[in-house]
């Protein structure tokens, strides 16, 4: 097996999640409505607890503590993509990120739960049965906002466009991705965005928005090998000054 | 000292709840997955509720406590997702005390397909059925939020997973 690439893969999952779960816990306190707070705050925790999981197979493959690799790293040593990184803005956008990254996490754990890294695939069995939660809880509001007011649609429809760019970024191809799908680690980008398309499609035409075409769409890129926004770094710097004053605080 | 049985090991964390929810100990609330006695080791397997559960570090420290209390020196406790948790794994009996607790316990994971099932929880309090879901997200990783039109009070389910 390749550990160079079995590496690079769940780095970039794990941050993915540690990054999008420290955006949704932003939302802790802020929340349109409590309920939503308490969503936002939940999948947050989701979200931490999951990348923590996967820390701690890269750990056991010899890499650092987890909490090494979480506060430890600097922007351009970070896998995650950019989409994840955004900040919150408004509500409109929060959700509609939301829907476009869950829907594809959802997924890729559903193609990782049967990964020849046995590790891994425990993981993601377990995994994408919580993130139903994640998915559900983004179409029920997708449905109702994006065919509600006026008002609800045009903010979701202009947050859309602005988030697919971003959102097919999620995609961006590892340097190892023949080895990953010739060792069955994982199947691969392009079959995981070949089924989300389908399945963003599909939730999207219950809506009153219109979806442009994929093919005018230009990915933005380079998450995945550590060229960030500038919304990255002070993203870390927040979320790691209590653990670079003092590594040994307990809270 | 005399080496206990996996059934001695068992009755012993009975006595362990869950942090949460008090009445319900980690043996009925299915995180239990494996417990062995190997030449007077003990070897006991755990896993979370949910990835993210912050109880668990808390959960694996009291059974601990409970191995050390009947004087175990040799044991391992490994937490791991070889058999992972499913809300399928509570006990009848936990299921009980979750109700009398006034928590609706989870349906069957069979029947959970879609929101649907979450929609209509019976209430633990009056099993009144003319309920619906406030949020699938509630105070805890497990737990959504529910209001009965019976007897129009707030519940909260332990979510199917």
């Amino acid at each position: 097996m390749n550990n160079l690439a079995l590496k690079e893969l769940l780095y970039k999952i794990a941050d993915d999640q540690l990054i999008l779960g420290h955006r949704n816990s932003e939302w802790t306190g802020f929340g349109p409505l409590l309920e939503e707070d308490i969503a936002f705050s939940s999948m947050a925790q989701d979200k931490i607890g999951q990348s923590q999981a996967l820390y701690t197979l890269l750990h056991q493959l010899g890499e650092q503590q987890p909490d090494t690799l979480a506060f430890m790293r600097n922007a351009n040593q970070f896998h995650n993509c950019i989409l994840v990184e955004l900040p919150n803005g408004e509500y409109d956008f929060s959700l509609i990120r939301h829907f476009l990254f869950d829907t594809a996490e959802a997924m890729r754990f559903e193609l990782l739960s049967s990964s020849s890294y046995q590790p891994l695939a425990e993981l993601a069995r377990k995994v994408r049965s919580e993130l139903r939660y994640h998915t559900l809880h983004a179409n029920i509001w997708m449905k109702q906002l994006g065919s509600a007011t006026e008002e609800s649609i045009q903010r979701l429809q202009r947050s859309l466009e602005f988030a697919l760019p971003y959102a097919l970024g999620m995609f961006e191809k590892s340097p190892y991705e023949s080895d990953l799908i010739a060792q069955g680690i994982f199947e691969g980008e392009e079959a995981l965005a070949v089924r989300w398309k389908k399945k963003v499609e599909d939730i999207l035409q219950q809506t009153s928005l219109h979806l442009p075409e994929w093919k005018i769409l230009t990915p933005v890129l380079g998450g995945r090998v550590g060229d960030h926004s500038e919304h990255l770094q002070p993203l870390l710097d927040e979320m790691s000054e209590v653990f670079k004053i003092d590594p040994q605080a307990e809270w | 000292m005399q080496t206990p049985s996996v059934n001695d090991i068992y009755t012993w964390l009975e006595a362990v709840k869950d942090p949460e929810i008090p009445v319900l100990s980690l043996v009925d609330l299915g995180v239990i997955t494996d417990v062995s006695v190997v030449n007077g080791a003990v070897k006991i397997t755990m896993t979370p509720t949910f990835v993210g559960c912050p109880a668990l570090e808390f959960m694996k420290n009291e059974v601990i406590e409970v191995l050390k209390k009947h004087h175990i020196e040799q044991f391992n406790v490994e937490v791991n997702f070889k058999t992972p948790w499913t809300s399928d794994r509570i006990s009848a009996r936990g299921r009980a005390a979750l109700k009398k607790y006034g928590l609706a316990p989870p349906p069957a994971r069979q029947v959970f397909t879609d929101l649907e099932i979450l929609e209509h929880a019976p209430c633990p309090r009056c099993n009144g059925t003319k309920t619906e879901i406030k949020n699938p997200f509630g105070p805890t990783l497990c737990r959504s939020i529910h209001y009965c039109h019976d007897c129009k009070e707030a519940f909260e389910q332990f979510k199917p997973l």
